[in-house]
């Protein structure tokens, strides 16, 4: 057996492998598993010094007025989250491809990890915190539970947010609309037919509830 | 996302006067619309702006209908938007089938028209942001041609490039002899919509005629009366929210069982959008058969180049055709209240 001058541990050539720099090694490679998100989020909220630009953005959150001085990249998926705390929105994908992070803005729903919370400076959002109340759930709430809407959970938030957008932005006729219209939101459970009940169930509820809102 | 310089003007003017176009390989300063495409591709680091000119304020969000029956279309108008207007809807389905079959509807409340029509491709080697992409890094190479490419064009390719278009409505757009109207420093121009995009050849990473600081502020068309027997086919690997693997638009002018005008857009299989000219004039005067749609689907797909794993786009593409215009001779109009 033959002693290689290349291997990498050699420790003339690298250095002595410390534990603590095995151990700060992990946490390193564990930090960029957790995915780039988190990496991304702290880059946006001004831990990062090159960072720059920030921008002032008065948004209507749930029904009550926000001021935020904010890095120009922060999203409104960003903004719930790390600033407000509402982690009822999801981070799924954060490319737009999965719908987990649905919010209504000025009561049409869109993707929020794809709008900067700058351009949304003025308008009105509405995340699934601002839908209903622990003792009276919106009726899409009840409607996802009644019909088994869900098995994990985690795309519900998105889900729901995106059923009421549904229903008033009037695409949830039948069976066949309410499908293609909420092809947006993935399920990787595969709900999909309770969520489809649900949306028909609590359609005229919703409608109701938002003429009154 | 790399930092960048936000900037909001007031009208379309300040737009173009601010945008900054100065940069390289397409890395100048960018318009912000919906922001569906640009936000995800600068996540992916694919694109990296030094600033975005957000065009939040500057209007460009109607649909009005001139009195000779012109329309024209504000380039802000969102897709959702674009997809419920009576005036495609009931005058020409294809306009409003090819959106409302597009993204979702969490996308289309805020992707624009004029956003939608420079929608960049979906190569998957252009988004990586590390593989050879003459699109991406001009020179680098082409790593789709010998790498993964069932998703890409057969029609339209180069050896620098086979990346497909990923729209639709652009596909049901160039039937109707639309016209793209901008502004750039210069002065505004029109220019017609099939002669917007270009052809990859031996610069893949120009896409368009359009300058740096060239902003689309609408469209331009006239619906014919006929185009209410149109609609679009799209072919995808799940039903709905999914881009085309091959589509076709269609719109029909028939007498009888007889073609006077037919018009066929494809997407899916395309480096642009494309309008099959030959298959229209073969069709032109035939009577409207299976035999003769599937003739106008060969030749709509002759001079095709399959890469190895999107051969089956030929086939697919040719059926659509056929099918497309088979189910627009069909439509049963004359229960439809005249317009």
């Amino acid at each position: 057996m033959t002693s290689s001058p290349e291997r990498p541990s050699s420790p003339d050539r690298r250095g002595r492998v410390t534990r603590r720099g095995l151990l700060k090694g992990t946490a390193a490679s564990s930090a960029a598993a957790l995915g780039s998100y988190r990496a991304g989020a702290q880059e946006a909220q001004g831990g990062d010094p090159s960072g720059g630009e920030t921008v002032h953005v008065q948004l209507t959150i749930n029904g009550a007025s926000h001021e935020f001085t904010l890095d120009v990249r922060t999203t409104l998926l960003d903004l719930v989250r790390e600033q407000m705390d509402l982690t009822g929105t999801k981070v799924g994908c954060n490319h737009g491809q999965c719908g987990a992070c649905t919010v209504l803005l000025d009561g049409v729903r869109i993707n929020s990890c794809l709008m900067l919370a700058a351009a949304a400076d003025g308008r009105s959002m509405t995340t699934i915190e601002g839908l209903g109340t622990q003792d009276e759930l919106h009726p899409m709430q009840s409607a996802f539970i009644e019909n088994d809407g869900f098995q994990c959970g985690y795309c519900t938030p998105g889900q729901i947010m995106s059923a009421v957008g549904c229903v008033t932005e009037g695409h949830a006729g039948d069976e066949a609309e309410i499908r293609e219209y909420m092809s947006g939101n993935l399920c990787r459970c595969g709900a999909y037919k309770g969520i489809t009940n649900a949306v028909a169930q609590a359609r005229d509820d919703t409608l109701e509830w938002a003429e009154a809102t | 996302m790399r930092p960048f310089n936000y900037q909001r003007p007031a009208n379309a003017e300040e737009a173009v006067a601010m945008v900054d176009p100065m940069g390289v390989a397409g890395q100048g300063g960018a318009f912000l619309a919906g922001g569906t495409t640009i936000i995800d591709l600068m996540k992916l680091h694919v694109v990296t702006p030094p600033s975005l000119t957000d065009l939040g304020p500057v209007g460009l969000d109607e649909i009005e209908e001139g009195n000779d029956g012109t329309l024209h279309v504000g380039a802000r108008v969102t897709m959702a938007k674009a997809a419920e207007h009576p005036a495609f809807r009931d005058r020409a389905p294809v306009l409003s089938e090819a959106l409302w079959k597009a993204a979702s509807a969490q996308l289309r409340n805020v992707a624009t028209l004029g956003g939608n029509v420079l929608q960049r491709t979906r190569c998957p080697y252009f988004r990586d942001n590390v593989s050879p992409c003459n699109k991406r890094d001009p020179g680098s190479g082409c790593a789709a041609i010998g790498g993964i490419n069932r998703l890409l064009a057969v029609l339209g390719t180069s050896e620098q490039c086979i990346a497909n278009y990923a729209g639709d409505w652009a596909n049901a757009l160039i039937l109707f002899d639309a016209t793209v109207e901008t502004m750039s420093g210069d002065g505004g121009r029109e220019i017609p919509f099939a002669d917007l995009h270009v052809l990859p050849e031996d610069h893949p990473e120009r896409e368009t005629v359009l300058g740096d600081d060239e902003l689309i502020t609408g469209y331009r068309l006239k619906i014919p009366g006929w185009a209410r027997r149109s609609l679009y086919v799209k072919a995808r690997d799940r039903d709905s929210y999914a881009f085309a693997l091959a589509s076709a638009a269609v719109a029909l002018d028939m007498d009888g069982d007889t073609v006077r005008e037919a018009r066929i857009g494809l997407g899916g299989v395309a480096t642009v959008p494309w309008r099959a000219r030959e298959a229209e004039e073969f069709l032109s005067g035939q009577s409207l058969t299976e035999e003769t749609a599937m003739r106008a689907g060969e030749i709509a797909f002759d001079g095709a180049q399959p890469y190895e794993h999107n051969a089956f786009k030929v086939p697919l593409g040719r059926n659509a055709v056929a099918k497309g215009l088979l189910d627009a001779a069909s439509l049963d109009l004359a229960g439809e209240a005249q317009q």
